[in-house]
């Protein structure tokens, strides 16, 4: 088992063997995440049942859910991945922890405007800052700055050192955005979808929420593994194995 | 089917405008997201098989000029 | 482990746990004011400065909702099953706002402790469900009548 591990290690740290075994499921992936969040796009819009409060508006669920799910995961990943820098100076946790930032981003991003959207019609309000909102605009601020971190040495070793360190400070606020809700009086209602108890959404509703956001985390992936592989081919560019696949292409 | 007709799944009883415009903005973040690294991708490569190729031009071009003497 | 990781290793521990026991002292030093708004309880107990720009929240009490004719002058009870404050306001309501629903209002404690409000806000519950089921249900889980105090926090 150990040994294992250690061997799914060093070849995890070889960017050549991620490249290869890379290329051959991201076709695969990319076809069931497409398969889900059609699936469940058209579920969720035109056959869910409309809410017996919010009506139709609800339905931006679908996509907010989902999107703050992958904010929060993905800084987990970045952050590990900072910390495998930080220890081992693996260069594959650094090229996993430079790509992780701008998706999680954009998800923090994505999270924040369906909120907001949604937050209209039901609130009557575009934004209030109670804590959820606030804790989950911090969030986005920690990736814009593991971003500018990373870029703003000319020194990458330096960059990537500093990013990570940010990375790892920025860990304190995810348990807080969770907890937001349940710790402080908030405008943001408390989480539908429970691990220890019975979800309190009925479950029309449910199951193509659970299908969107198991799409979700596909998309994370495939969108990770798109942005390792190209920082793989920008950094590894005088190596021969890249130059044999650069000249192989037409 | 929740809805009667087109017009009725635009509106979603009001608030077609907020569903609407959170569903397109998601798909064109996605769309972004999945292009940039294939497009930086592309550009790298064809990046690298210029400069392979000049690189292969230069050591011809001294090769060349090297018998000539 | 090799010593110069496993001193590595120590260096991100100590930035993880230094940075979290920084945030809990922060959020510990900030803890009210974290809060969105105030409960009743906290009113009635005067805890909320009067004649100041601030924030109450909680249930809106079942037949307290009395309507101008006139104009669009609204005043309500709002409760968190402890305690009560009557809040006025002027102005077009949320669409979710009805009785028994929770709120958030904006807006000044008179001298008389009445809630002047200039914005309200709905505040909806995590319960979702089909309009056929919630009127096979006589008394929605969870959202016309909370028992604890857990439900409109």
């Amino acid at each position: 088992m150990w040994s294992f591990l250690k061997k799914l290690y060093h070849k995890l740290g070889s960017p050549r063997w991620f490249y290869d075994i890379s290329g051959k499921w991201l076709p695969w992936l990319a076809l069931v995440c497409a398969g889900l969040l059609i699936t469940g796009v058209v579920w969720g819009l035109a056959f869910a049942p409309a809410d017996f409060k919010q009506g139709n508006s609800y339905r931006i669920i679908y996509i907010h859910v989902p999107a703050s799910f992958i904010a929060l995961a993905g800084y987990y990943i970045m952050a590990v991945a900072g910390a495998v820098t930080l220890i081992w100076r693996m260069k594959m946790a650094d090229v996993v922890m430079r790509s992780c930032a701008p998706i999680g981003a954009a998800m923090t991003f994505l999270a924040l405007v369906t909120g907001a959207i949604w937050g209209k019609p039901t609130w009557g309000t575009w934004w209030v800052w109670d804590a959820r909102i606030t804790s989950m605009l911090v969030l986005f601020f920690l990736y814009l700055g593991v971003i500018a971190l990373s870029e703003a040495f000319t020194n990458r070793d330096a960059g990537s050192k500093a990013s990570a360190v940010l990375a790892l400070v920025g860990t304190v606020n995810i348990p807080i955005i969770y907890k937001s809700v349940d710790w402080w009086y908030s405008l943001h209602q408390p989480a539908t979808l429970k691990i220890t108890e019975e979800s309190t959404m009925h479950p029309d509703m449910l199951y193509p929420l659970l299908i969107m956001i198991s799409g979700f985390y596909l998309l994370y992936a495939v969108l990770l593994i798109l942005n390792v592989r190209t920082e793989i081919l920008s950094r590894e560019h005088r190596t021969k194995w890249v130059k044999a696949l650069v000249l192989a292409r037409p | 089917m929740q809805f009667d007709n087109l017009a009725d799944f635009l509106q979603m009883s009001g608030h077609g405008v907020y569903v609407w415009s959170a569903y397109i903005i998601v798909t064109i973040t996605i769309v972004y997201l999945v292009w940039s690294p294939l497009a930086r991708k592309r550009r790298i490569i064809t990046e690298q098989q210029r400069r392979l190729r000049r690189e292969e031009y230069e050591a011809q071009q001294k090769a060349g000029s090297s018998t000539s003497i | 482990m090799h010593p110069v990781r496993k001193q590595r290793l120590m260096v991100v521990l100590f930035i993880v746990i230094g940075a979290s026991v920084a945030a809990a002292l922060v959020f510990f030093a900030l803890s009210e004011n974290m809060n969105l708004f105030f409960p009743p309880s906290d009113i009635a107990e005067g805890k909320a400065p009067v004649g100041k720009h601030i924030r109450v929240g909680g249930m809106v009490v079942e037949g307290s909702v009395h309507r101008d004719q006139e104009s669009l002058k609204v005043s309500f009870e709002i409760t968190d099953y402890a305690e009560k404050t009557t809040v006025v306001y002027e102005g077009i309501l949320p669409d979710l706002f009805s009785e028994g629903e929770g709120i958030v209002a904006s807006g000044k404690l008179d001298a008389n402790g009445i809630f002047q409000a200039e914005e309200v806000l709905a505040k909806h519950d995590e319960n979702y469900m089909p309009p056929e089921v919630s009127d096979t249900l006589k008394q929605p889980k969870g959202s016309a009548m909370p028992s604890s105090k857990q439900d409109y926090k």
